[in-house]
Formats: structure tokens, sequence, C-alpha cells
């Protein structure tokens, strides 16, 4: 919100500077964002007091030489009169009349004055130099807003208000800085220069001036006679006030007026539209401007002439429509209140006026409405039809509905001192529903409890009443406490003391309060087991040389669709959809980490030969308990493309990476988890590459699949061809099942360890897992352990047969081995394996 | 002409003649060589010296004597002459050695953890040291538990704070915020006082752009017990910054509104670029918001389980990416989720 500290100043007296006032006021929960300044220091233009004056324009008279431009006699309080050339069209009307009781008065500046230069758009400067124009000496000048800096309008020179003082510097006048506010839906009371005057009076210890409402000319017939109001749903519009100021004449509002709307980020319009709109903003309360011979002539219609509008307030029928004075025709919803007569409906209610009884130029008579309504419903309304106005905007946060009738008051005031007419003696107050007062009781003990601080029980009481809280004392150290009537922030009971202790602590500054630890006790202590483990898995792959990725949890079924080659049967499982996505790319939560991460290796490709990535994070299934909520399971993914070292000056090994070289990441990865012996298996599943993809199983149960990608998935992720892209995906719900709590270390051999290497010749179609499960089982305990170092396929021993050869480690815990015992196991291992898998000990 | 028997007189040649063949070696296979001419078990003076034999008896023990001395002069010619021509090969092979050093080195394949996880890491760390261990809890949540419990009635001016994700099944929504891990934390400890941090990703339904993102990660803490004031959260969160942001560096605390906390605040440290002087990272003001906080909302310890009337508690959360930008200087939001390598290579 933007609050002219000028106009702030008509309510409360400001002592602190503009930057000090703003500090405070952030540190008090109303931040301000941003402060502007017109005319003054800090502004883009500060406004020379010495050299730009208001002007009293005594007369305009024609130039002698040219038709387009006159000259202006201005008294600028120097005691002499000044004449300026000027070619302002708004002065031409004035040509040779006598103006001077007209108190026209306009900015001048004279020579050496500062100003933004009016024929210009890119907001140059310049110093006013007098020269002649067409044959007269002009020194000085009249200036437009534009020149001033105060809007883009060069149509003409600004005309003031006739009682701005002659020879004041406009910086007295005009000049002020604007705070901009950000509003928490807490502090919706401040929505108003008033509500912020009562924040400025109780931080600084001012006292609030309200506008005066007594004594209003009230010399009109009776308005209950002629208008009926009432409503049917009292606690969607608990007040109703209306005000009748009939014999009205419609025109421009006055400079400082529209100017106090402008810098509050409003347009003006014509003197009613802009009271309304002014005692909104000054009051809060939002109000509205019907034209009474618009109600009139539909009462003539639905209950004949001479009897009563009749006024009701109710939620919208099915299919109602109302054209709103945006122009725009809508059907409401049920929910949403009305005010309507018997014909239809005439507004929505605290949200839109109706464009048939709109206030336009040839209005004579009005009806001016401020009402109160339910905050909840009216938002919920304004989401229904997208319509955020001002009023909206007040209305949906929550205003009182004491300041109902203030809104009223201060709004005929004010129509009627700008637009003349008279107002209805009586002004209408339906008030079906009045709100209880709040009152709190608040211990001080309990104010010592939540902040920690024994505040004095005189500083508390003075917080509060600065407030405009009421406070009673009835027993020693209990504060009965009752709200204001424009609050609606201040809860009962438990929540009533929370609200009042934050308005305590907020008052008396939360910087004042002292830091400390907590003497409480210490709760019972956690570890929590799956986050351990995941950041294990995390420090194991980073060792291993990856780099950990983190992707879009949100993807669409067509990207994960992908994962499919054509002809393989879909992943079927319902995907949690978001019914209002921020793009198509981003409409499911991921079933898989795999479409995200190939996307990543995509992209990094296209700059790099190498990429070795990993994500760990959830995805999200269909709930295994069949919950509305979906299974949001750890999932592991690793990738791996591309050469196996960077090519360096020292040469290295470039070769594309291949299936062993991520198995040999994941096996590092379960060996630092110690889970017990993994095995593998070959495995079938449509995104990888048949014959290329292995299933790792710990203790028989499958944890995950890798290997290398389908070429037709590689394809469709825009994957270069001629690279392998290999994948894994790992079950980490899965696996951690299987992580043990801890493991032991095997002690370190006493006595020499012997190392034979065999070649056997096996069958082509054994995978070597088996074969080095049956040396392992054939070796017995004095195997320790089994390498193989080489794999050989060729004409020396046969199509359909390759050698493979190990290294085996024997040893014994109690002695050193003899040549003897290591040979007998070998042979051992060789018969073994001749009778089981066929196996032949290569000469 | 010596009168020395001419058997010693061949010995003296033989000397002389060695010595100056010792002076042409002049690299360690030469010298080799020259050992094994000479002094070998086939050499010429050993084969001399083992002529003894032939000589007559008297000649035998001058012959003897002279050819020791011989053999041990010759021996030590021999070893001087090793360590000076090893010395000068030393020197050599150093000259010849030298290498570029500044040749690059051969790469170390390095693996990194993503910028959020090194951040998150450290915030948990610093929370971990002040006895708040780890909650998790889920990313798709009910409206009761990501809003109503937290005291968002459905249509409160509050939920405008935080633009939602909902999904085609009613009252399900990606949370906005890792809040609801409070009631979850509460419910299943209560009655025990609490002391636990939630970390995790959180939603927002917002255009992409530099400075905002539709997920990004939060850690929210929470304290429930029986004496938890509002100046311990001031104290243990002026501690966190000093650890997280560098000590002494400076931070206030301005009133805030959230609707699960009351008193609320919003903590600020001063600017990590400027000191406090003002510049573009902190538009001028001097501070930079850091998270938000403030005593748990007696409607929200109720939810929870715990009777306000006898629990205190308070509650933080901060935004982990926005820290990680604060630390090193990152001013686009779009990288954290883009995994270019060359960002994620820099940390």
């Amino acid at each position: 919100m933007k609050v002219p500290i000028s106009w702030l100043k008509d309510y409360v007296d400001i002592l602190l500077s503009v930057t000090e006032l703003a500090e405070r006021l952030t540190l008090a929960g109303l931040e301000v964002s941003g402060i502007e300044y017109l005319g003054i220091e800090g502004a883009s233009l500060p406004w020379d007091r010495d050299r730009i004056v208001v002007a009293h324009i005594l007369a305009v008279r024609p130039h002698p030489n040219a038709d387009r431009l006159v000259l202006a006699d201005v008294d600028y309080g120097a005691g002499q009169v000044e004449t300026v050339v000027t070619g302002a069209p708004n002065l031409f009307p004035y040509l040779g009349k006598d103006i001077r009781h007209l108190n026209l008065k306009s900015p001048f500046a004279l020579e050496g004055a500062l100003l933004f230069d009016g024929h210009k758009d890119d907001g140059s400067k310049m110093v006013l130099r007098g020269r002649a124009v067409r044959g007269i000496m002009n020194r000085h000048m009249l200036c437009s807003e534009k020149e001033l800096g105060i809007s883009d309008d060069h149509t003409g020179i600004l005309i003031l208000d006739a009682d701005a003082p002659t020879g004041m510097p406009l910086a007295d006048v005009l000049g002020t800085a604007i705070l901009d506010i950000e509003l928490t839906p807490s502090m919706a009371r401040c929505a108003s220069i008033i509500g912020v005057a009562r924040e400025v009076a109780a931080l600084t210890g001012q006292r609030v001036r309200y506008p005066d409402y007594t004594n209003l000319p009230l010399e009109g017939p009776s308005l209950s006679e002629r208008v009926v109001i009432k409503t049917e749903n009292a606690p969607l519009n608990p007040r109703f006030c209306a005000a009748l100021i009939e014999g009205i004449q419609i025109g421009p509002s006055p400079y400082w007026m529209q100017l106090r709307l402008r810098l509050a980020g409003m347009r003006p319009i014509n003197n009613v539209v802009d009271v309304s709109n002014y005692v909104m903003l000054e009051v809060g309360q939002p109000n509205h401007a019907f034209d009474y011979d618009a109600l009139r002539a539909r009462a003539d219609r639905y209950a004949g002439s001479g009897q009563p509008i009749q006024i009701i307030t109710r939620l919208a029928r099915e299919g109602e429509r109302i054209q709103t004075l945006d122009g725009v025709e809508r059907v409401l919803q049920p929910f949403t209140m009305l005010v309507t007569d018997p014909a239809g409906p005439l507004s929505i209610g605290g949200i839109m006026g109706g464009a048939e009884s709109e206030v336009h130029a040839g209005t004579r008579n009005i009806l001016l409405e401020a009402a109160a309504w339910d905050f909840i419903n009216i938002r919920r309304s304004v989401q229904a039809y997208g319509l955020n106005s001002e009023a909206a905007y007040r209305f949906s946060r929550g205003v009182h509905p004491a300041q109902a009738w203030f809104g009223a008051l201060r709004a005929a005031q004010l129509i009627q001192r700008l637009a003349g007419g008279v107002i209805a003696r009586d002004i209408i107050d339906y008030y079906p529903a009045p709100p209880p007062a709040i009152t709190v009781d608040l211990p001080l003990a309990e104010v010592r409890r939540i902040l920690g601080v024994d505040l004095p029980p005189q500083e508390v009481r003075r917080i509060l009443e600065a407030l405009e809280f009421q406070v009673d004392e009835p027993e020693k150290d209990v504060l009965y406490v009752t709200a204001p009537d424009h609050r609606m922030d201040i809860g009962a009971d438990v929540v009533g003391r929370a609200d009042l202790i934050e308005e305590i602590a907020r008052v008396y500054g939360y910087d004042r309060f002292p830091n400390t630890q907590i003497e409480d006790v210490m709760p019972p202590q956690r570890d929590n087991l799956a986050l351990l483990h995941e950041e294990l898995i995390r420090d194991l792959l980073v060792e291993a040389g990856l780099q950990e990725v983190m992707t879009y949890r949100l993807t669409s079924p067509q990207r994960e669709a992908l994962l499919c080659p054509p002809g393989a049967t879909l992943d079927k499982r319902p995907y949690v959809t978001i019914a209002n996505p921020i793009n198509p790319e981003r409409t499911v939560m991921r079933h898989s980490l795999l479409a995200g991460i190939l996307d990543v290796l995509a992209q990094n490709l296209r700059q790099r030969e190498r990429v070795v990535v990993f994500e760990l994070g959830p995805v999200f299934l269909p709930s295994s308990e069949g919950s509305e909520l979906p299974d949001e399971v750890p999932a592991l993914c690793i990738v791996l493309a591309g050469q196996r070292e960077p090519v360096v000056w020292q040469g290295s090994d470039t070769r594309l990476m291949d299936f062993f070289d991520l198995k040999g990441i994941i096996e590092a990865l379960l060996e630092g988890l110690h889970v017990s012996r993994p095995t593998f298996q070959p495995a079938d599943n449509p995104t990888y590459y048949p014959g290329r993809t292995a299933n790792v199983l710990v203790d028989n149960e499958t944890v995950g699949v890798f290997g290398q990608l389908h070429p037709l998935v590689q394809e469709a992720f825009d994957l270069p061809r001629q690279v392998p892209v290999l994948a894994a995906e790992i079950d980490l719900r899965c696996l951690e099942t299987h992580i043990p709590s801890h493991f032991t270390v095997r002690p370190l051999p006493r006595f020499p360890v012997v190392r034979q290497d065999i070649a056997l010749v096996v069958d082509e179609n054994i995978p070597a897992q088996q074969v080095e499960a049956a040396i392992m089982q054939a070796g017995g305990r004095l195997l320790a352990g089994v390498r193989l170092f080489d794999v050989y396929r060729g004409a020396q021993i046969g199509s359909g047969k390759k050698s493979l050869a190990y290294t085996l480690t024997f040893s014994a815990e109690d002695r050193t081995l003899t040549d003897q015992e290591v040979a007998r196991v070998q042979a051992r291992i060789v018969r073994s394996l001749e009778s089981s898998l066929g196996a032949q000990l290569r000469g | 002409m010596s009168d020395s028997p001419e058997s010693i007189e061949i010995l003296d040649r033989l000397a002389a003649e060695a010595l100056a063949e010792l002076e042409k070696a002049s690299d360690s296979q030469a010298l080799e060589r020259w050992h094994t001419t000479y002094l070998g078990r086939k050499g010429k003076v050993t084969l001399s010296v083992r002529r003894v034999g032939e000589l007559p008896k008297e000649e035998r023990p001058v012959f003897g004597q002279r050819a020791n001395q011989l053999k041990q002069r010759l021996e030590a010619a021999y070893e001087e002459r090793v360590q000076l021509v090893k010395a000068q090969e030393i020197e050599k092979a150093l000259v010849e050695g030298a290498i570029d050093v500044t040749l690059p080195g051969r790469p170390v394949l390095r693996g990194r953890l993503h910028p959020s996880t090194q951040t998150l890491r450290r915030i948990l760390q610093i929370w971990a040291d002040m006895g708040f261990q780890v909650y998790r809890s889920r990313d798709v949540e009910t409206d009761e538990y990501n809003f109503q419990l937290l005291n968002f009635p459905p249509y409160h001016p509050a939920r405008e704070m935080q633009d939602t994700f909902y999904t085609t099944q009613p009252d399900v929504l990606l949370r906005t915020h890792t809040s609801p891990g409070q009631i979850h934390a509460m419910r299943e400890y209560c009655p025990q006082p609490i002391r636990v941090v939630l970390p995790g990703m959180c939603y927002r339904y917002e255009q992409i752009t530099a400075r905002s993102e539709i997920q990004f990660h939060q850690v929210e803490g929470l304290a429930v017990g029986y004496n938890i004031r509002f100046t311990d959260l001031k104290g243990t969160l002026t501690d966190f910054a000093q650890r997280m942001f560098g000590a002494g560096r400076k931070t206030r605390f301005r009133a805030s509104y959230f609707p699960f906390t009351e008193p609320s605040a919003e903590m600020d440290v001063e600017c990590i670029l400027c000191n406090g002087k003002g510049c573009r990272l902190c538009k001028y003001t001097g501070w930079l918001e850091i998270l938000g906080c403030g005593m748990v909302h007696p409607t929200v310890l109720q939810n929870g389980g715990y009777n306000p009337n006898r629990y205190s508690g308070y509650a933080f959360g901060m935004g982990v990416e926005r820290i990680a930008m604060l630390r090193y200087g990152i001013e686009d939001i779009r990288y954290f989720w883009s995994n270019d390598l060359r960002f994620l290579e820099q940390f």
C-alpha cells in the first residue's frame, strides 16, 4: 500500500525522519519495501525551494506576435508582477478575462531552476534560462506536471487549488515522501491511511487525530421513508449503512485529492467516485455510490411510483447474471452475496457495482452504501470471478463492521463538500448482526511464559492502550483487555492471549528482548536411519567419482512414456496429477528418476565427452495400502556415458564406458554398504538393451536393474547413437532393509598368503558368476580370495568356449600352508569344476 | 734402471698402466670394465700377483708385500674414481632430468554433491549440534495438514501467501512448505518434548524465473516443551546465523505474520556482500531476509496434541536454495535444477 507521508500527517504528528519511520514500521511488522519521493530531497527532481514557488495568475493577455502563445501576468509573492510567455492550452479560455477572483494558482519556476524537459521523453533535465520568445523576453515559466516530475502530462500547466499560498515553495505544498508498505494478512486493519496512522501513533507515542464527523449538515428530506434495506443473510452482511445526497454536481475533484489518489496508486475520475475511493483509502471502508434515480426508476416498475425503494442483500440465485461496471456480463455463483432490489441484482456485494446504477456525468442524486461483509465469503467470490478491486482487496482481508458507519459519514460529508447538494436528514444504519466485543483476560505471568521476560506491568498496559485497547485490571497482575472496534484479528481465550502477546512484543520492539538458550528438558534423542543410509549412499557414489544432480519431481506422462520403446507395455500405474500445472512439461509427480536424469545427460553430452551422474530422491507411486496419498519411495538412479577418461596430454583411456564401468560402481556401492554378497541375473526390461541388462539381488531379493539403454530409448531422449548409455535404477526402500546396522572386520592374515593362477575353459554360456561361486565352494576354508584377471576366446580353445583365468589366494589362520596343501585344494577345485561345469584346466 | 728385481718392475709398470687407464674411465661402465681388466678374478693385477709362486723364494716376501700395496692402492684409486664419476653422472642425470613443472597434473575424476545437498548438510549439521534431529515427511500432502491444521482455514487470505499446486484428487496437494511436518512430528511424539528439523522439497505455483522456482528445499525447525520462550528463539537463531554466515554477523528480528506462529518474526542478517553498507544484493537495505520464525500458535499446538496452556514452542523455516544463492553469489535459481555440469562442478 502506498502511503504519502503528507497525507499521513493529517492524522498523526511524525517526529521521526522518513527513513527512521520506515525502519520503525518495518521492525513492527509493516514492512516498508520502498520509499518514493516527490519534489523533496530523495526525489529524481527535488524542487528548488527558492526557484519553484506557487504563483497567482492575475491575467492572461494575447502575445503580440503569436496566436498560439499568450502572456500571463503572475504574482509569485515577490511584490512585483512578472510576465511569462506560455503556450499552455488550458490558459487560453482565460484570455483577456478578469480572472483575479478565480485565484488561479500554478507552480512557477524562476530562471535557474532545474526542471524536467517537457519536450523530451527520456527523463532528461534542463536548467531554465531566459530567452526571447517571438520577440518577448521570457525568463521564468509556469510548469506542467511533466516538467515537475509528477506525471507525464504536458498538455497544459498544472493548476493548483485556489487556496495554495502564493509565494510558498512548491515543495511545501505538494512535496512528500511516499511509503510503499507490504501488508501481511494480519495487518488488514492498516489498509488505510488512518490504519497506518494508528500504528505510527502507537509506535511513536503520539495520538491519532480522527476526521471530525460531527456537525454534518443533514438537511434533506428523510431517506428511510424512501428506501428500505434488509438482508436475507446477516452473517454474510452484518451491517449496511446508507446515505442520500441530492442535487449534487458531478465534476472534477480538487487537485489535492486527485494528487493524493494518484500517489496512492488510483486514478481520479470525478468528484463522487474520487470521494468514494478517497474514503476507502483514508478510513479503510470501501463504499459504493448508486445513481439514486436509476434505483428509483426500477422501483417505479417493481413497486409503483411513490412506493419505497427496496434494497435486499442475499445470496445469488441459480443462473443469475449481472453486468458489472467494467462492462463484463457475469454469471453469479450461489455463494456470492449481492445487493439487489426486487427487479434483480444491483451489485456484487463488496466487490463491484453493476453497470445500470453506475454514477455518470449527469447523476444528480446519490445513494451511498457503506456495508460490512464476511471476508472469507468475499474472498471466495473474488477468486471465483478473478475480480481484484481495491474494495475487494480490503473486504477479503476483513473490515470491521464498526467502520461502515464512519465510512458512510465521511463519504457523505466529502461528497457534499466537493459536489454540493443536500444530505438526507437520516442516515440509515441497518445493523442486524453486530459482532460481540472481544475481551481477553491476560495474566502477566502468561506474557512472561511466552516471551521469557518480565515486562513492567505499566509498560504492557501502555502498549495496549496506545493501540486503543481498553485495559482493566480487576485483579492484580491480570489484565482484562478489550479490542478496539477496528480490529478483527483478536481471538478468544488462549488464542486471544497469544494475539495480545504478539502486539506487546511487536510494539515493545523485538530487538529489545535478550537472546537466551533453551533451558527446557532435552527430548529423547533419535537417529534418522533412512536419512543416514541415503547420505552414506551419496558419499559412496561421490567417492566413486560421480556427480550428484537434482531434477524436477514434476514431469509429464509423455516424457516418462519415452522410457518404453514402441511395442513394449507402458507403465499403466496412475500418476499423482496436478490440477493446475504451470506448464505442459510438469503435470504429474514422477514415477521414475530415469527420464529426468536422461534429460540432464543429453543436455550435458552436448558440451562434454564424459558424464557420470546420479540422483537420489523420491518417486511417487500409487499407495500400496489404498491411501489417497501416494507412496513416496526413495530411489537411486545412476547414469554414465562417454569416454572413460578425458583426453589429457599424458595419454588416457578414452574408450567408451560400457556395462562393466557401471557394474563396478554398483559393486563398490554395495560393498560400501556392507550388504551381504549381491548377485546379478540377466534381466528383461523394455527400457534396456536385451542381453546387456541385469537385475541386482541381495539375499535373493531384486533391489534394482541396470544395464545399457535400449537404442530406441536412447534415440527418444536425443542421446547420440554411437555412445552407449549405462543406467541403473535402485529401489532404496528395498535395498535399505538389507543394509546391516553394523559389521565386523576380518583379522589380518598372520601367516603368509599363497597365490596361484589357474585358467579354466568352460562353455560360453556358463556365467562367470557361477564359475566363481563353484570355485569358492570347492575351495573351502583355505581359499581366501578369487579374482578373475582374464577372459580369453580363440582358436586355441575352440569355438563355443571361453577361458577364465583366476588368481586364487590361499591362507590359513593357524599355520603356514605347505605347497602340498595348496596343490591339494587347487586340485579339488579343478576336479569339482570338471564335474559340475564341465570345466577343463587350461594347459 | 732400478735395482729391483724384474718381477717388481713388471708390477710397477702394471700399476702405472692401470692408473693411467683409470684416469680415462669416465663412466660407470668403463669403470666396471677397468675393474674387471685389472682387479677382477682374471684381471691383470690379480694374475700378476698370483704369479708369486713362480718367483724365487727370496723374492717372494718383497714381491708379495709390493703386490698387496699395489692392489690396495689401485682399489683406493678405483673407489675414489667411482665416487667422482657417480657424482658426475648424478649431476648429469639431474640436469637432463628437468621437466616442465608447469604442465598440468593428471586429472583426478572427483565426484561432488549437489550444492543443495551441501547447503542442506551444513544447515542440518549446525542444528544437530544444538540437539535438533531430522524428521522427514511427505511431499504430497492433504489440505488438512498443509493448511487447516496450521491455522489456515479454507479461503483465508493467508493462503494467498502460498500459491499452491493442487492435484486432481480433492484436498490433496503438493506441500507449499515443510510445516505440515510440524503436525506429523507433534502427533507422533506427543506428549514428549520435541526438538526436530524438517528438511524437504516444497512446491509453489509460480512462474519459473531467475528469482522463483516451482520446487525448492526448505528446512523447518520445531521445539516444543514446557518452557520454550521467545528469547530462546532469538538466541538459538542468532547462534545459527553466526555459524552459517560468520561469527560477528549482525542479525535483526522483524515482526511478521505466519498463521501457524504467534508472535511471528523474520530474521534478517547483515548483508554478507556489503557488510550492511547497502548494495544490489540487499536492495540497499543492508539486510538480507533469511528465515521466518515465531512461537508456535496455540491452535497449532492444540492440533498437535499439546495443551497450549502448559506447553509452548517455537518454529522457524528457511529456504535452502536461497541461502546457497546468498553464500555462493548465485544469481539465477534455475541453475539448481538445470544441472549444467559447468555449474555443479564449481562446488
